[in-house]
């Protein structure tokens, strides 16, 4: 029982999929034009998720582990394919304004991350929770940068006018390059809170290693190849072939502390 | 004409990555040097022209003959994830001169959602066959524009003095928004 409340904890809060991974950042800003439509992605997202976690981990024992990435990737498309349907038909509406961005939940790098870091090693009932609470985390991002965007960009939040008649909307918020300055400005945020922590612990302070967004996802589906790995994101070693994109990410931090580190003595020098 | 319009609309008026938010990893992860992102945009080209004529034939042919367009997602991502691996073994035997210049980048593009939203895109529209590879075409040469821009202006942001909190991604996402401001003066470029 105490597990499983982690999990959700661990989902919408301590590791929370938009504000702390900053993972799935193309549908983050492409949908969360409006408070709507970022929760409507969200709970799609959301749906896939556990279905996918607790299928993943059902059949954990049974994929082999070469050919891992391609069976998650069709186990993935699937509910998508199903989810799909149910929304063209249940909510017309929704699915028309989300559009291409849903059978594109396929390649969100959450779901693909969750499923080869949590739910290939767990048991159903705990990748069901997991899946809920990264899930609910993801919905909760969504919908709040939605509620941001809209409010300021049209005066409105879920399609009702709160501003006062006097008031100017922001119209770029809700277009293409508001989505890139709202999302900029929160990543800064970010790194602000990381520095500020990093201060008070006295720890060298690395922010900007992270400048790959998805990308360090991609890794997870380049099929196992390592040397991918150590080509585009610059890590020194090989990485072990169990070595997760957060341990990848990590060991690169290191890597470049240390740089920074010499660099210092040089210049000291 | 109309399939020069296919290919303007998807290369600047519709730009991929500024405009339908697709290939943002890619266009933030590897655009930190001008030379790799030129790499990574002839990939791009490479991998998304072949794969919207491969996912088109497919479409006509397999899916819409024995009516299982139901299964498009899934039949799309498969068949692009063997693509790419085709396509690199293909070159790494028979041209390996281009596979050095692209061989770090082509397993990286698997799951660049670019390639997917432009195979559903086709399908969506209902595009012919030469249309779907004029737009996939367009639409590459247009995140290759982009990415190789932005990578420019990366390379000049860093001797620049930027509050701490926004150095390394927010930047970016900044600089890209700017540029998603210019890329809005192409809307009037097609009606």
């Amino acid at each position: 029982m105490n597990e499983t409340v982690k999990r959700l904890k661990c989902g919408i809060v301590t590791e929370n999929p938009t504000f702390v991974q900053m993972l799935g950042m193309c549908p983050t800003m492409a949908v969360t034009t409006s408070a709507i439509n970022g929760i409507g992605m969200g709970l799609t997202t959301t749906v896939i998720l556990i279905l996918s976690n607790m299928m993943i981990s059902a059949l954990r024992k049974v994929i082999p582990d070469k050919v891992r990435i391609p069976a998650y990737i069709v186990i993935v498309a699937s509910f998508v394919t199903i989810v799909q349907f149910l929304l063209e038909g249940f909510g017309p509406s929704l699915y028309d304004s989300l559009g291409i961005y849903i059978p594109l939940i396929v390649v969100n790098c959450i779901i693909l991350g969750r499923a080869e870091s949590y739910a290939s090693k767990n048991n159903v009932w705990l990748s069901m929770f997991d899946g809920i609470g990264m899930g609910l985390g993801f919905t909760i991002g969504l919908t709040s940068i939605g509620i941001f965007r809209e409010l300021f960009g049209n005066g409105s939040i879920f399609g009702k006018n709160i501003m006062p008649d006097s008031y100017q909307p922001v119209s770029i918020l809700i277009l293409a390059p508001g989505a890139f300055f709202v999302l900029a400005c929160l990543i800064a945020v970010q790194n602000k809170v990381k520095l500020t922590k990093a201060r008070k612990a006295g720890e060298a302070i690395s922010i900007c290693e992270r400048e790959d967004g998805c990308a360090s996802c991609t890794n997870t589906l380049c099929m196992g190849k390592s040397y991918t790995m150590e080509s585009v994101m610059g890590i020194k070693e090989k990485p072990d072939k169990k070595m997760t994109v957060g341990e990848a990410l990590k060991e690169k931090s290191k890597d470049k502390v240390k740089e920074a580190e010499d660099n210092d003595r040089e210049r000291e020098v | 004409m109309e399939l020069f319009l296919i290919a303007v609309g998807a290369a600047l008026v519709n730009n991929v990555v500024l405009s339908q938010f697709l290939g943002l990893c890619p266009f933030i992860g590897v655009s930190k040097k001008v030379d790799t992102a030129a790499g990574m945009g002839g990939a791009v080209i490479f991998v998304i022209t072949i794969a919207s004529a491969i996912t088109n034939l497919i479409y006509t042919y397999i899916l819409e003959k024995l009516d299982i367009t139901y299964l498009q997602t899934i039949v799309f991502i498969l068949v692009i994830a063997a693509l790419v691996q085709f396509v690199e073994m293909f070159l790494k035997k028979m041209v390996p001169s281009l596979y050095r210049a692209l061989g770090v980048y082509l397993p990286l593009i698997t799951t660049n959602c670019a390639v997917l939203g432009v195979a559903l895109l086709n399908v969506q529209k209902s595009y012919g066959f030469v249309s779907s590879v004029v737009n996939g075409f367009g639409t590459a040469v247009g995140f290759t524009v982009a990415i190789v821009i932005i990578a420019g202006i990366r390379e000049k942001i860093e001797y620049n003095d930027i509050p701490e909190s926004f150095k390394g991604t927010p930047i970016v996402l900044l600089t890209a928004g700017l540029m998603a401001m210019a890329f809005f003066g192409f809307s009037g470029l097609i009606k």
